[in-house]
């Protein structure tokens, strides 16, 4: 498949991210914020960084750049997107993901090699993970505490949509533990920790992130 | 040209670490007695045109779409210098 992988202005993680999209098996897209072209791609992932340099809220400004535009419409219609990160951060100010993402409790940034379960593994981007599997990928943020309100919270544990969950400790304050989330259809998934950054035995603490990006093929050929 | 102040606060129950930062460092430099900070941010707008009831609800979506995200935020939006005019506007 071809997966395209947004660059705005204040990513650090694209490279990183088409890097993972190949050893998935797929072939890596650059797109750029500012074109209205998501250039036929099966897929989009929107890394982490720090677009616009974070000004106003982590993601407010990036919303509206141009491609996103395409983004939410393609969303829309089913297609699989992925946010990593300030990718999360960018989803929930889109609307495409509720809630919101706000500095961590402790005041500190956070840089780790951090447990998971994988709660729901029938999304677009975790079909390739066992259901409950505990995965350790790394996770670096200043702003990841996940937030919403208490109904958005039951909402989306009772449907499920919780895809990934911390273990041995909460690293930012994110309510109810929450390292990602989906939305109804399963299409969209946004997730703090960065699988892009575990892909590899050369470097980082393995390979548990890899799923994220062979999911896809597997839904494909399921 | 009518001014606009757009303040926008994290809303009450929402966790805002930067306000206890402040509310930390105020003591280790001898004020004493504040029990609580909440750290927001103020955006002044300058419309042409004089202040009105379309101006006012042009920057209130301008508040709602952008200056403020209304998961974590609340917003109040008053004319400076001209109460009466726009009075104020709470979301």
């Amino acid at each position: 498949m071809r997966i395209g992988v947004v660059t705005f202005p204040g990513s650090l993680d694209d490279v990183d991210a088409q890097r993972a999209v190949r050893f998935g098996g797929h072939e890596a897209v650059a797109l750029w914020h500012g074109d209205h072209d998501l250039r036929g791609v099966d897929a989009v992932v929107l890394p982490g960084g720090f677009s616009y340099g974070d000004y106003l809220r982590c993601g407010a400004i990036s919303r509206f750049a141009p491609v996103m535009t395409e983004v939410v419409e393609a969303a829309g219609k089913g297609m699989p997107v992925l946010g990593i990160c300030n990718g999360f951060q960018i989803l929930c100010e889109s609307h495409l993901l509720p809630g919101a993402l706000i500095r961590n409790d402790h005041r500190t940034f956070v840089c780790r090699d951090q447990r998971l379960r994988i709660e729901n593994n029938r999304t677009a981007w975790t079909s390739a993970y066992d259901e409950n599997a505990e995965v350790t990928i790394v996770l670096k943020n200043g702003e990841g505490g996940f937030v919403a309100d208490e109904a958005t919270l039951d909402r989306l544990e009772g449907e499920g949509r919780v895809v990934a969950r911390y273990l041995d400790g909460n690293p930012n304050g994110s309510l109810r533990d929450i390292a990602g989330i989906t939305n109804e259809r399963g299409n969209v998934v946004g997730l703090m920790p960065h699988p892009e950054h575990a892909v590899e035995d050369l470097c980082g603490p393995g390979t548990d992130g890899l799923g994220f990006f062979t999911s896809l093929a597997a839904a494909t050929f399921a | 040209m009518a001014r606009y102040v757009v303040d926008v606060m994290p809303k009450p129950e929402i966790l805002d670490p930067q306000g206890k930062a402040v509310l930390g460092a105020l003591p280790r430099l001898g004020f004493a007695g504040v029990t609580e900070v909440r750290q927001g941010k103020r955006f002044e707008l300058e419309i042409e045109g004089e202040a009105s009831e379309a101006s006012l609800a042009e920057v209130i979506q301008m508040a709602e779409t952008l200056l403020s995200n209304p998961v974590i935020e609340d917003f109040e939006v008053h004319v400076e210098g001209d109460d009466a005019a726009g009075g104020k506007h709470k979301a």
